[in-house]
């Protein structure tokens, strides 16, 4: 176990040392690209906490994503740079109220219900951006100025760097990678997974499991908002779709195509899936429908997803709570 | 608002809340019996009005596209079941939403390759083209009136097979204990096939009729799928006498929301927020009631 548990850290620092070397290689696209797949990555694990840890199949988690990205847009002033020091822990704190209030709702729901409810919920979210004029309606906001990160006079990282904002990304990865293996390991995370297992026996064990779900789901909720910032930050723009359910959808599929419940099996599905996407994208104009079959075919043969794959090509077995 | 414009609109509340419940109706069913959450069922909505526009086109005829739209939905819900959903039962509820979710993008997908992006539009037909006069300004599409009727037909049709045939009794059986049901003899793979395909039916059915009253537009089915989760999620899983209270209820919100004018304390509610007075119904609904208005017990 704790043999494992080096082996993992000791991964964790050789993925982030190499992909530190991608901007020296890469031109912007990929570097662009290459952010992306980080910050997906990021909104994976936090799907990962609730769909794999804790058995909370939402199929609404976009919205905590979307409120991260809208909390910067909104917290911008118009013509004028935010400050990347307030505006980030006023987004992730965003994120997490926003989780907190639809936790009180949808957190005591089993199954199905949560399925739907949680999608009513981001859905709800949805129209109102889409509708209203609060976030630009339909067509979202344009960040014209990137946050400026300056401690006194001196800047650390430039954001309107497109490398500084990979290294960014990066850099959040690693810690959200970290916080989360920490919770996954403590008391708490055990709870979780106790849940996940058997709620009814968790209770009569004498857990407040009402407390733990609302606890994981704000969690999950804040760190989904931190992809949520860092993709309006690279993309200058935010708009309804960042909230919508096809993103709740594919971020879901990220999850089950690495491995449920492994953490670094998000990380390897999101890397896949946006690989994936980019060459059906140059195979075809209906590239949605190669998507589909392929999401098709993996819910129904590929139930442990790559990670479950590897082990099992390599003769191992992927330890499942399910 | 006086009471002819009053009377509008409780008509359209009513005539939107009975269109809902075709599909909602479809998406209960298959879960309560079938324990399957597809979530590609607003799809059929979208392929049913896009079947009734370009039959229509083709043969000259809304009133011969109808039949022939209505078999081809049957088929192609039963080719799905058996295809990809018969291999769903067994599986958690994940692997079903992610699945079918899967088959949204290819249904939008084959659409776009099958009748293109564009918005189409499909006429009134003839003989119901025609309004009845309320007042001296004010008229009702009789178009609008007809969809109600078939619709509440449909209704009372899906309560006699449910309640009063031996299929219904077999439906009902086997979604109490299906095992069982097998045992003594009675084909539930034959069953479910049925089920599913009558619940496609319905929601593609409701397509079709709406397509002459509302745009024929790409991702048309995914708003009615959101609308028809809530209408599940109120009435509770797997009634179908709750789906038709909750579509009403809905249907009634939605319509007056949009008319209603509104303000608490010098903010604009309504009709501003129109769009989400029926999700704050829900949650007023699962607040009090957490398994819905018919659900079992959680």
């Amino acid at each position: 176990m704790r043999g494992n548990r080096i082996a993992g850290l000791l991964m964790l620092a050789l993925l982030v040392l190499a992909l530190a070397f991608v901007p020296l290689f890469a031109g912007k696209f990929y570097v662009q690209f290459a952010a992306k797949i980080l910050i997906m990555a990021i909104f994976a694990m936090s799907l990962d906490l609730l769909l794999g840890t804790t058995g909370m199949v939402s199929f609404g988690h976009a919205a905590f994503y979307g409120a991260g990205a809208y909390a910067l847009a909104l917290l911008t002033p118009q013509y004028q740079a935010a400050s990347f020091w307030t505006s980030f822990p006023l987004a992730v704190a965003a994120s997490a109220f926003l989780a907190f209030v639809i936790g009180l709702f949808v957190v005591r729901m089993q199954g199905i219900y949560f399925i739907m409810v949680t999608l009513a919920f981001a859905q709800m979210l949805y129209f109102l951006f889409y509708d209203t004029k609060i976030g630009g309606g339909n067509d979202g906001i344009f960040i014209d100025m990137r946050p400026v990160a300056k401690i006194g006079d001196w800047q650390p990282i430039n954001l309107d760097n497109y490398s500084h904002v990979y290294y960014l990304a990066l850099a959040l990865f690693a810690l959200v990678f970290l916080l989360l293996r920490t919770v996954l390991a403590s008391p708490f995370g055990r709870v979780l997974a106790g849940i996940k297992a058997n709620e009814q026996r968790m209770r009569s064990l004498g857990y407040a499991t009402f407390r733990y779900k609302l606890a994981c789901f704000v969690i999950a909720g804040a760190t989904a908002g931190v992809a949520g910032y860092l993709a309006a930050l690279q993309f200058g723009v935010v708009n309804p779709e960042m909230l919508g359910w096809h993103l709740s959808g594919a971020v879901m599929m990220m999850v089950i195509l690495g491995g449920m419940g492994t953490l670094a099996g998000p990380v390897l599905g999101a890397a896949v899936w946006m690989l994936l996407e980019l060459w059906f994208q140059d195979l075809t104009k209906h590239w949605h429908l190669l998507m589909g079959g392929f999401i098709v075919l993996t819910a129904l043969f590929l139930p442990n997803g790559l990670i479950g794959l590897v082990a099992r090509v390599a003769g191992g077995s992927v330890q499942r709570d399910a | 608002m006086d009471f002819n414009i009053f009377l509008i609109q409780v008509l359209n509340g009513v005539q939107y809340g009975l269109l809902l419940f075709l599909v909602a109706s479809g998406l209960t069913l298959v879960f309560g019996i079938m324990g399957i959450i597809n979530v590609a069922h607003g799809s059929f909505y979208m392929i049913g009005a896009y079947l009734a526009w370009s039959l229509a086109a083709q043969a000259g005829s809304f009133w011969l596209a109808l039949p022939l739209a209505i078999v081809l939905s049957v088929l192609i819900g039963l080719a799905l079941e058996w295809l990809v959903i018969r291999w769903l039962y067994k599986r958690d509820h994940l692997y079903q939403v992610l699945c079918t979710y899967g088959l949204i993008l290819v249904f939008e997908e084959l659409r776009s390759v099958l009748w293109g992006d564009d918005v189409r539009s499909l006429p009134i037909p003839a003989l119901l083209n025609q309004s009845i006069p309320l007042t001296d300004t004010l008229t009702y599409p009789v178009y609008r009136l007809w969809i109600s009727l078939v619709c509440l037909v449909v209704a009372l049709g899906l309560y006699l097979a449910i309640q009063k045939t031996r299929l219904g009794m077999s439906i009902r059986a086997g979604a109490t204990d299906r095992d069982m049901v097998q045992s003594l003899g009675i084909n539930i793979q034959l069953v479910y096939r049925i089920v599913f395909a009558a619940g496609i039916a319905l929601a593609s059915f409701a397509g079709m009729i709406a397509a002459p009253v509302s745009a024929v537009a790409p991702g048309m089915g995914n708003h009615v799928l959101i609308i028809c989760f809530v209408v599940v999620v109120i009435g509770g899983l797997g009634s179908v006498k709750g789906a038709l209270i909750a579509s009403l209820a809905i249907g009634l919100v939605d319509t007056f929301g949009k008319v209603v004018h509104l303000e608490l304390g010098g903010v604009k509610l309504l009709p501003e927020l129109s769009s989400m007075t029926v999700y704050v119904l829900m949650a007023g609904v699962l607040l009090w009631r957490p398994e819905g208005l018919f659900g079992r017990k959680l």
